[in-house]
């Protein structure tokens, strides 16, 4: 009688993977790979595709043009990778429809590779450089998103080609409880933010008695700032799908749900298809891979509310009502979704699971910080040179992440400060930028790891104004159980737009922080008890600007409207430029009698438009605070009048 | 108030039937309906709330706490400006400001002639290209007041063309 096992079962779907694979190999053609995750798109990837379609029939040359998820450099899309027989991998970035059509004739046709527009080859060769050698790649440790950017996120088969789904099929030959060891070992920590150890939740889920158990994976990314986790749901969305389902083995679940934003459609239809074809393989669903265990996984989508990243609220959402936060415990992992011992982790935590159970728990434990081990997925946007996704190992500096990785800040301009862990985390200046990145370090510098969001900010970001920025954030997200949230959140937001406006009073600061703390006391969940963090960290580290702001109505950086204003230096405007009037939304410049520019301040909105439409040759508008400092022009009489006389 | 005709009564029936009578197919049943009728009416609520056994002010409790749904009809170009936090240091509220100014309505409304609407979103994830601004479904990175303008011309102009031609081609016809 022969038996069959999930390695036998899966060997014949693997097969299949290879066999697809050779077979496209063995026609010799070169391949395109094209970035097609959302912001790939947004830069133009889908134009781009069409014009490497286009070019490749009008120049009769066959290639395979392949499109695959994200590598995280967003700075760069739409980033292609070509591999042409005779040549090494080649990256070429910002490649506009023009550019593909060139990179068809001159690469493929004639054999240039154009060594202007590529950004680097991945292989070592004599003519190119390699792009392991960019301090982008070169302090990259890829385990989460090691395979996004290089697969197909809508072909399953293109995942087992990468090894996908072998460790599953491994596993299942295991007791689920050497799974559950394996991970406890490993030290992995949950992803979301709150640094909860994985392998300890999921033992408490295993421990439960209780037939029904659930696990589910939180795609909720609320955080404004942060991308991480739909652009692993958008590239490689079953290496999440094997997570989950390993997950599920491991603590005896028979029921999961992926729980995304409805704000990320294309996420949404990737990981709809992949399901299907999950299902369609025996990989989800009844029977895994010939075996006893079954493991049901569907998809819900969120409806935009902040808080129901929070795992109570998830729970009442998915259940059908409002997302408000409960009281913990009970904890989700003893009575989450309908009562049911329910496993939470996110995106990122799901993600790792394979490759630590296919390489091991030391070899995870080989990376990243004794406490913290390990991988961890950044969002590194706002003013900086390169911003996108790096994943890195924990422990790294802000100070490597930020200023060497990607690439410093932009347009000569000085560091000022960085937002880590979305809206609840904390703004910490410039001293603070050797702090290692990793849960307990960042804590203790009054921000946290949050799931994964950084903002770089610099001279020109004005701190009570970005502070202002995220309690209107969280005020509005502030699902109204808790007072101290619900009113607390509100009043602070008051005072702030109060400073911003100019209008702050000298009792304002004490009364901020009294109040902060009080909603931190009062809340019951992570919303709540965070949402005064860039208050606190903001007055704590640029307590002068809020000074700035009440007692000279001043905004030390110029942000601040109501604070600011724009005027021309009449001595550096040119006579007869005319760049600036077009420029300004409201017709709000004027000339002057001397045939200059001059702004008038009743009429300017403060977009500074004019500013940048100004030749740099001139740059002669000029910003300053407080604003009655601006030189008040009186506009020449019009001709209308002159006429009327 | 908007209308709703026999078809979209029958069109409410089919999204709401498609889903088990309990309480966990609330959302999903809002979901579909908004994604039929790019909104909430207040009909397809009562119709919901009585699939669902519960009461229609139920029903409009759960809606309205979620960002997602909306109860007015969105105009013909859904205009969404991004205010995530990338999107707010690199100036995305000049963005909103001036798609209000140029549309005369505020965040939140439609045109009279029910062609644009303004919204403001949390984020779109698309963070390195802030500040960001969508069009129904396209995203537009980099926006800058003048690009505002050049967007909402352009759309004028399309429907200039489109109208021509529909005129050349009904003459033609005749």
């Amino acid at each position: 009688m022969s038996q069959t096992t999930p390695r036998i079962s899966f060997n014949a779907i693997r097969e299949q993977a290879e066999k697809r694979r050779k077979e496209l190999d063995e026609t010799g053609l070169p391949k395109v790979h094209i970035g097609m995750a959302t912001c790939g798109i947004a830069a133009g990837a889908l134009e781009t595709k069409t014009a490497f379609e286009q070019a490749l029939a009008d120049q009769n040359i066959a290639a395979r043009i392949h499109a695959v998820g994200c590598l995280g450099h967003c700075y760069a899309e739409p980033l292609v990778l070509v591999e042409n027989p005779g040549w090494p991998p080649i990256f070429y970035y910002g490649v506009t429809p023009g550019n593909a059509g060139m990179i068809v004739r001159a690469f493929l046709r004639d054999g240039d590779p154009l060594l202007e527009t590529l950004l680097g080859a991945t292989e070592p060769n004599d003519l190119i450089p390699q792009v392991k050698d960019f301090p982008r790649f070169a302090f990259e440790k890829k385990v989460i998103t090691q395979k996004s950017g290089f697969i197909d996120p809508e072909d399953v088969y293109d995942y087992i080609d990468h090894g996908g789904y072998e460790t599953l099929s491994a596993c299942l030959e295991k007791s689920p409880g050497d799974i559950l060891q394996e991970v406890v070992h490993s030290g992995l920590r949950g992803r979301g933010g709150a640094g909860f150890p994985t392998g300890t939740k999921w033992r408490l889920a295993r421990e439960a008695e209780i037939e029904h158990k659930v696990v589910i994976c939180n795609a909720d990314e609320g955080d404004p700032g942060a991308y991480m986790d739909r652009t692993i749901l958008e590239s490689n969305p079953h290496q999440v799908i094997e997570g989950m389902v390993l997950c599920a083995y491991a603590v005896g679940a028979s029921k999961g749900i992926i729980y995304v934003r409805a704000e990320y459609p294309l996420a949404v239809r990737v990981i709809t298809k992949a399901l299907q074809q999950a299902e369609g393989l025996g990989l989800i669903g009844k029977n895994i891979l010939g075996t006893d265990f079954s493991f049901d996984l569907s998809l819900f989508q969120g409806s935009g509310a902040f808080v129901c990243g929070e795992e109570t609220a998830m729970i009442q959402s998915i259940e059908g009502y409002r997302g408000v936060a409960q009281h913990r415990p009970p904890y989700p992992v003893e009575k989450g979704l309908y009562g049911w011992p329910t496993v939470i982790n996110n995106v990122k935590t799901f993600a790792s699971i394979a490759p630590i159970l296919e390489r091991g728990a030391e070899w995870y434990r080989s990376m990243g910080t004794d406490k913290s081990p390990g991988t961890a997925v950044f969002s590194v946007v706002g003013n900086v040179v390169h911003p996108g996704l790096v994943e890195i190992p924990m422990g790294v500096d802000l100070r490597t992440l930020i200023l060497e990785i990607c690439g410093g800040i932009p347009n000569k301009k000085a560091f000022k400060a960085v937002q880590i862990g979305g809206p609840s985390g904390g703004c910490l200046p410039e001293r603070f930028l050797d702090t290692p990145i990793d849960f307990d370090s960042l804590t203790e510098a009054g921000a946290m790891m949050g799931s994964g969001g950084i903002v770089v900010m610099d001279e020109d970001t004005c701190m009570v104004e970005v502070a202002r920025y995220f309690l209107d954030f969280t005020q509005k997200e502030s699902c109204g159980k808790c007072t101290f949230c619900r009113v607390g959140t509100k009043h602070l937001l008051g005072i702030l737009e109060r400073i911003t406006k100019g209008e702050g009073r000298e009792t304002d600061l004490k009364t901020l922080q009294e109040l902060s703390q009080d909603i931190k006391l009062g809340s019951l969940c992570g919303l709540g008890k965070t949402a005064p963090n860039p208050v606190i960290t903001s007055l704590r580290y640029f307590r002068e600007e809020y000074e700035a702001h009440i007692k000279e109505k001043r905004c030390p950086a110029k942000m601040c409207r109501s604070l600011t204003a724009f005027y021309i230096d009449l001595d550096k405007c040119a006579r007869g430029c005319d760049a600036c009037v077009g420029s300004c939304p409201v017709e709000a410049i004027f000339t002057t009698k001397d045939r200059k520019k001059a702004v008038d301040q009743i009429l300017c909105v403060k977009c500074g438009e004019c500013m940048v439409a100004c030749p740099v040759e001139y740059s002669a508008v000029k910003k300053i605070s407080p604003a009655q400092l601006a030189p008040i022009i009186p506009r020449p009489e019009k001709k209308e009048d002159k006429k009327a006389e | 108030m908007h209308e709703i005709s026999a078809e979209e009564q029958q069109q409410i029936a089919v999204c709401i039937g498609a889903f088990a009578p309990k309480r966990g197919s609330l959302v999903p049943i809002l979901q579909r309906i908004q994604d039929e009728f790019a909104y909430l009416s207040g009909e397809a609520m009562r119709k919901v709330a009585a699939h669902l056994g519960i009461t229609p002010g139920e029903v409009y409790s759960v809606a309205t706490f979620y960002n997602q749904f909306r109860f007015h009809p969105p105009g013909k170009h859904a205009i969404k400006v991004c205010l995530g936090t990338a999107c707010h240091v690199r100036g995305g509220e000049v963005i909103l400001e001036n798609f209000q100014r140029k549309l005369g309505i505020r965040e939140g409304q439609t045109t009279e002639d029910k062609e644009f609407s303004i919204d403001r979103v949390a984020c779109v994830g698309c963070c390195a290209l802030a500040p960001v601004a969508l069009l129904g479904d396209k995203v537009y990175g980099h926006m800058a007041p003048s690009k505002v303008e050049g967007l909402i011309l352009g759309i004028h102009l399309e429907k200039e063309r489109q109208e021509r031609e529909k005129a050349k081609h009904e003459s033609n016809n005749s």
